[in-house]
């Protein structure tokens, strides 16, 4: 590849440019870092209606938690969406790649994206890359053909199941499913289910905490519940807030204000000849 | 060890009322040797748009030059400057493409939007981007900065609380830090000026 074409902006794919330096690097002895993970307790089920999905909102990068609120209920379509768990960028880059595609699809067909469709999408990609794209997903939507609910794991293999759950906390909230799914509950049982099965996670499992997180799907209707319970709320929190005995010591300030913008008035008197 | 201790950083970003702060050491080393004790990690996209980029520092400047290459790319194109949602976005689409093959480097990005409104963000090495309200930190200091952070930090900060709460995290972390350290660059953001100032710190 030219020195120019490796500066122009990507046409797709990844770029496999820095692998032979970093294997390099490696065999000298310097670690590779790890990566942002979601630890995770994801879940969903399928009730009267619909479905629900929910998640843990932890963020962890080892055993530091890195993110203490962040989104795991990923948009794929105004009807569909998708819960990751594993690495976080691949999570979220799969989850937006596949969203993108499914949109162009309905500007294609114009038609509703159907959940099998995001299904193949997903698991087509995950299975091409031999699990290296470590993304487990629980996927959920309603569609013309009813309400579907899909796991699929880092390498590309898929179940369809009435409940489901994923990532590190699975154990925990699957405990929970097991002893209290029925067939056929109302939306307000399967909520209460979900944020029992997600808590169960948060309390039981170390990669999963805070906040928890329900979406439920309907035909022709979604709510996006962010924050739908939080069972850990902050309590160490100084009300007089901290004050400093002694100032920093700056050695050189330097100010730059900042210019407002000139407006440009198109089409304004030509110069005169 | 890890290859984010090669050169060794601190970085720390923390948002204030229709400000932001971010901050950052100004060592490198190799490995336990100091090599410069005034290097700049904390990169200017334009005005109101910064980027600190932590890690194994010839990554951080390849890094740097693309993010700089691509920003013209954009202005030429758009007539305006990008926004720091839409800054993100690109930086994190430029380390995911080298999912397998990354850069040893973690930014932090702050900058304010439309309506002054602050925005900051970091994210690991192949871009997963964890937006946050309050503060983001990284580099080898990033434990002790989580810590200071955390008990220092107040929302809606004037600009000089937030200068000095900013400092005292940052050198109160880098002297608990071998590999970071040399004082500090601090850089202050409001609607109408940018204040840069340097830090004195601890020379050991």
């Amino acid at each position: 590849m030219t020195k120019v074409a490796e500066s122009m902006p990507p046409k797709g794919g990844f770029s496999f440019d820095l692998c032979k330096r970093n294997e390099m690097l490696a065999q000298k002895g310097l670690k590779q870092p790890g990566f942002l993970k979601t630890g995770t307790t994801i879940v969903g089920l399928v009730f009267k209606d619909g479905v629900i999905l929910g998640a843990d909102t932890r963020a962890t990068e080892g055993p530091i938690v890195a993110d203490k609120n962040c989104e795991k209920i990923h948009y794929m379509a105004p009807n569909i969406y998708c819960c990751g768990a594993g690495t976080a960028a691949d999570t979220e880059a799969v989850t937006d790649m596949v969203s993108s595609q499914l949109k162009l699809h309905r500007f294609h067909t114009g038609r509703e994206s159907r959940v099998v469709t995001a299904l193949s999408l997903l698991k087509s990609h995950l299975f091409s890359y031999q699990g290296h794209v470590s993304a487990a997903l629980v996927l959920g939507g309603v569609d013309v053909t009813g309400p579907h609910l899909h796991t699929i794991y880092p390498h590309g293999s898929t179940d369809t199941l009435p409940f489901a759950t994923m990532g590190s906390g699975s154990l925990a909230a699957m405990a929970i499913f097991e002893s209290q799914y029925r067939e056929g509950m109302t939306r307000d049982e399967g909520v209460k289910l979900v944020a029992e099965a997600i808590c169960s996670g948060i309390f039981n499992d170390l990669g999963s905490g805070s906040n928890v997180d329900v979406c439920v799907i309907t035909k022709g209707k979604q709510e996006y519940l962010r924050n739908y319970m939080s069972p850990n709320p902050r309590t160490y929190v100084s009300a007089k807030g901290y004050t400093f005995s002694k100032k920093t010591e700056v050695l050189l300030t330097k100010i730059t204000p900042l210019k407002e913008l000139v407006e440009v008035i198109e089409g304004g008197d030509a110069m005169e000849e | 060890m890890s290859i984010f201790e090669y050169n060794g950083s601190a970085i720390v970003a923390m948002v204030g009322k229709n400000c932001f702060a971010i901050a950052s050491d100004r060592r490198l080393g190799v490995q336990l040797q100091t090599i410069a004790t005034d290097f700049q990690k904390i990169y200017r996209i334009h005005d109101k748009l910064f980027i600190g980029l932590a890690g194994l520092a010839t990554d951080a400047q390849t890094l740097h030059q693309r993010l700089v290459f691509r920003h013209k790319l954009y202005k030429l194109r758009e007539e305006r400057d990008m926004k720091p949602e839409t800054f993100a976005s690109l930086v994190s689409a430029i380390q995911y493409e080298k999912r397998f093959g990354p850069y040893f480097c973690q930014p932090v990005i702050a900058g304010l939007g439309d309506d002054d409104k602050p925005f900051i963000c970091t994210m690991d090495s192949i871009g997963a981007k964890e937006l946050a309200k309050d503060f983001v930190v990284a580099g080898t200091a990033s434990e002790s900065l989580y810590g200071a952070c955390e008990s220092m930090y107040r929302p809606d900060m004037e600009a000089e609380e937030l200068f000095e709460t900013i400092s005292q995290a940052l050198i109160s972390s880098i002297d608990r830090d071998c590999l970071s350290g040399w004082g500090g660059h601090v850089y202050l953001v409001t609607p109408t000026e940018v204040t840069e100032r340097v830090l004195k710190g601890r020379m050991d």
